[in-house]
């Protein structure tokens, strides 16, 4: 079957533990988190977690109607792709040995990122906004040399007034 | 009122309408048995010889009674070693609630001594687990722990108390028992959109499982089979919810099902599936299980549906609710060509079983004979292999819950705590267990449990020497290398009885049997029958796994 990226919005009891029953439960049911991202929500009672999922109609089903039945999860949402904002969010320090730091302060300017460490052999760059342009960054920034990343899991929220409904999937 | 948290433990417990617990004291829960002991008269702790045994005898408790079960043990191996019981509860979907000690909230962390991460070990096979960290939510969490056991698909729920919140002191409030939470029921549309496929099939087929006896659905199921004239096929789980006497029953469905049952719902042109999960036991090959026939599944569990088998048309509610509402919105056919196909089918199935007959000491006829000595509330448990499926083939179940056996799991070593909870949940009645010389090895310890708490049970060891179920598909599949089912072991399974204390009955030819069956049922307390039989007795019919009814092997 066809495998597609999903996004889940889900609302989590905020307390220990829970991001283990979370992904235990991906885990032990074989299904693949591409990002996982959790903090506290408005209300410290709870939780947000923005989770990316790879796989078929099945799983995307099953990791639903799984996540609903966990104590802990007080609302889970497919977020339709084409009506969510989604954003990630990216440290990148680039090796600027024999480089001009011109050339990366510009490239940054393009990608509206961020330079906010700097020295004489590197620069680290920090940049917000959909996967694809944090990929594209990455395939240029290796002409310079990647001394080391990280990448923070996608935040998503609907477009819109609406907030997370948590009606289960449908059948 | 300002109690210990030992001391709420034990008033939440009789609160929530416990009045019976299997146990195993350790170091990190003498202030719970401290109380339990002070308690005595209010509160029935049964000690077990192994914290497994306590826990699927809590889990009998639960199956016979309906009730839930509970279940306390002392933290590190007191936890692990309830571990198989409690993922034998979840996979059956019983309720049952484990209470453990554990070393003091300062200790965790820190691999003291008998310090296991109990709620991390037992995250993936309880509904729900909780570690109690403040004495204040004690009580609620206990009460929480209940309802969560027995709400919507039941299961099995922990709850982990560091020592120092069973000393610590709190204010107590008392409150009523808790009920379930209220179930879903399907909607009128869905029911509507139901009638019309039953309606329109010519061959309809009921088939369900453990979830009709969690809802409590027979009788209405029974009324939707007699009015669409519809027979009835059954998961393990569900084997006990409509009697064998009914005339549409068919019995087991699957890998050992019963013939009739399996070919009946591979001839059917619609299932009827309620409260069950399409285990891989019963349907076998799947993208072959739904063939022709359309498919309408109705479960407690939203989970379950499109889960292993694609429905046409699912649901998630009460059985019981949406039985009741569909009743009135079918209509009553006769299908007598179905019901006629019914009878050849069942017809062949009769000559199969006459050709399998010899004269030897066969399973069924041991069975068969203990049959005459029990009644329709007699509870059989059984434990895994060749003698269970044997069981379910062929005893007669009467009444939804008169079978304790581990269909999820598989868990040998399941009989003899089960049986000694199930016997307690109905009053220490005569409770009957089937089992094997395997499955017995496991937790015969619990001899000393059944006969120092004076159990009135009747333990049937079908003994063949080997791991009967194992040794099938070696003889079947693997060219007959018996690898390590052939046991040799020296055990006499009377003298061990009568080392525990019990009543030890040997049977070796089938013309013993009755006079050893009725010596048994005339003899009070635990009484053990070694029931020797041929290692080669297989259990058929047989469809190997992943197979369907073409592959089905009969004798």
């Amino acid at each position: 079957m066809r495998q597609d990226q999903f996004i889940l919005g889900v609302i989590v009891s905020n307390h220990f533990g829970v991001l283990t029953r979370v992904s235990g439960l991906f885990s032990r049911r074989g299904y693949n988190i591409d990002s996982l991202n959790v903090s506290e929500t408005e209300d410290p009672k709870f939780s947000r977690m923005t989770i990316l999922v790879t796989g078929d109609d099945y799983i995307k089903n099953q990791v639903v109607k799984q996540l609903s039945k966990l104590r802990d999860v007080k609302r889970v949402e497919l977020l339709p792709a084409d009506s969510t904002v989604l954003r990630e969010h990216m440290l990148i320090k680039l090796d600027t040995k024999g480089h001009s730091v011109t050339e990366v302060t510009e490239a940054a300017n393009i990608f509206r990122a961020k330079v906010i460490d700097f020295n004489a052999d590197s620069v680290t760059i920090e940049m917000t906004g959909e996967s694809s342009k944090l990929d594209a960054f990455i395939n240029y920034a290796k002409t310079f040399g990647i001394i080391e990343m990280c990448r923070a899991g996608a935040l998503a929220v609907k477009r819109g007034p609406g907030a997370l409904n948590g009606e289960y999937f449908e059948d | 009122m300002l109690l210990t948290g030992a001391e709420i433990i034990i008033e939440t417990l009789i609160e929530q309408g416990c009045d019976t617990v299997f146990g195993y004291p350790g170091g990190f829960v003498l202030n719970i048995y401290d109380e339990l002991y002070k308690n005595s008269d209010r509160i029935n702790h049964i000690i077990t010889a192994h914290e497994q045994g306590a826990a699927h005898a809590a889990d009998g408790y639960a199956r016979a009674s309906g009730k839930v079960g509970v279940v306390i043990a002392t933290s590190g191996p007191g936890v692990t070693n309830l571990v198989t019981g409690i993922a034998t509860a979840f996979l059956d979907s019983t309720p049952i609630v484990a209470i453990t000690g554990n070393v003091p909230l300062s200790m965790l962390g820190r691999d003291s001594f008998q310090e296991v991460d109990s709620t991390g070990i037992t995250m993936p096979i309880t509904k729900h687990n909780y570690i109690v960290k403040d004495v204040k939510d004690l009580a609620n969490i206990i009460r929480e722990a209940f309802v969560v056991a027995k709400s919507g698909r039941p299961g099995p729920v922990l709850v982990d108390v560091p020592k120092d919140i069973q000393l610590a002191k709190c204010e107590f409030e008392p409150s009523e028992m808790l009920e379930a939470e209220p179930k879903r029921t399907v909607s009128d549309n869905f029911l509507s959109k139901c009638a019309d496929m039953i309606n329109a099939s010519k061959r309809p087929y009921i088939y369900c499982g453990g979830g009709a006896i969690a809802a409590d659905a027979s009788e209405e199921i029974k009324a939707l089979s007699l009015k669409l004239n519809a027979p009835i096929g059954l998961s393990i789980m569900g084997l006990s919810a409509i009697p064998q006497d009914f005339p549409n029953w068919l019995g087991m469905m699957g890998m050992h099902g019963r013939y009739s049952s399996t070919k009946a719902n591979y001839e059917a042109d619609l299932i009827i599936a309620l409260g069950v999960r399409f285990s891989d036991r019963a349907t076998g090959d799947k993208s072959k299980f739904k063939r022709d026939s359309r498919i309408i599944h109705i479960d407690i569990d939203p989970a379950e549906l499109n889960k292993n088998i694609d429905s046409c048309i699912s649901a998630a509610g009460d059985i019981k609710n949406a039985v009741a509402r569909l009743l009135n919105l079918v209509e009553e056919k006769d299908r007598t060509e179905w019901i006629d196909r019914i009878k050849e089918i069942k017809a062949e199935e009769q000559q199969q079983i006459a050709a399998r007959e010899n004269g030897r000491l066969t399973p069924q006829k041991v069975i068969a004979e203990l049959q005459k000595h029990t009644d329709k509330d007699t509870i059989v448990v059984t434990d895994v292999g060749q003698h269970q499926m044997w069981t379910a083939q062929s005893y007669k179940f009467y009444k939804p819950r008169t079978l304790l056996t581990s269909g999820g799991l598989g868990t040998m070593g399941f009989g003899m705590g089960a049986a000694i909870g199930g016997c307690i949940a109905r009053g220490r009645k005569r409770t009957v267990l089937f089992t094997g010389d395997g499955s017995f090895g496991m937790n015969l310890t619990e001899l000393a449990t059944a006969v120092s708490q004076n159990l009135p049970l009747t333990i049937v060891i079908m003994n063949n020497g080997v791991l009967g179920m194992v040794r099938q598909w070696q003889t079947l599949f693997f060219g007959k290398r018996y690898s390590n089912t052939t046991l040799e072991r020296k055990t006499d399974f009377v003298r061990l009885a009568e080392a525990f204390g019990a009543t030890g009955i040997r049977v070796s030819e089938s013309g013993d049997l009755e006079t050893a069956m009725k010596k048994a049922f005339d003899t009070d307390g635990t009484v053990v029958i070694d029931c020797k039989i041929d290692m080669d007795e297989n259990v058929y019919p047989m469809i190997p796994a992943g197979g369907t009814i073409e592959d089905i092997i009969v004798n």
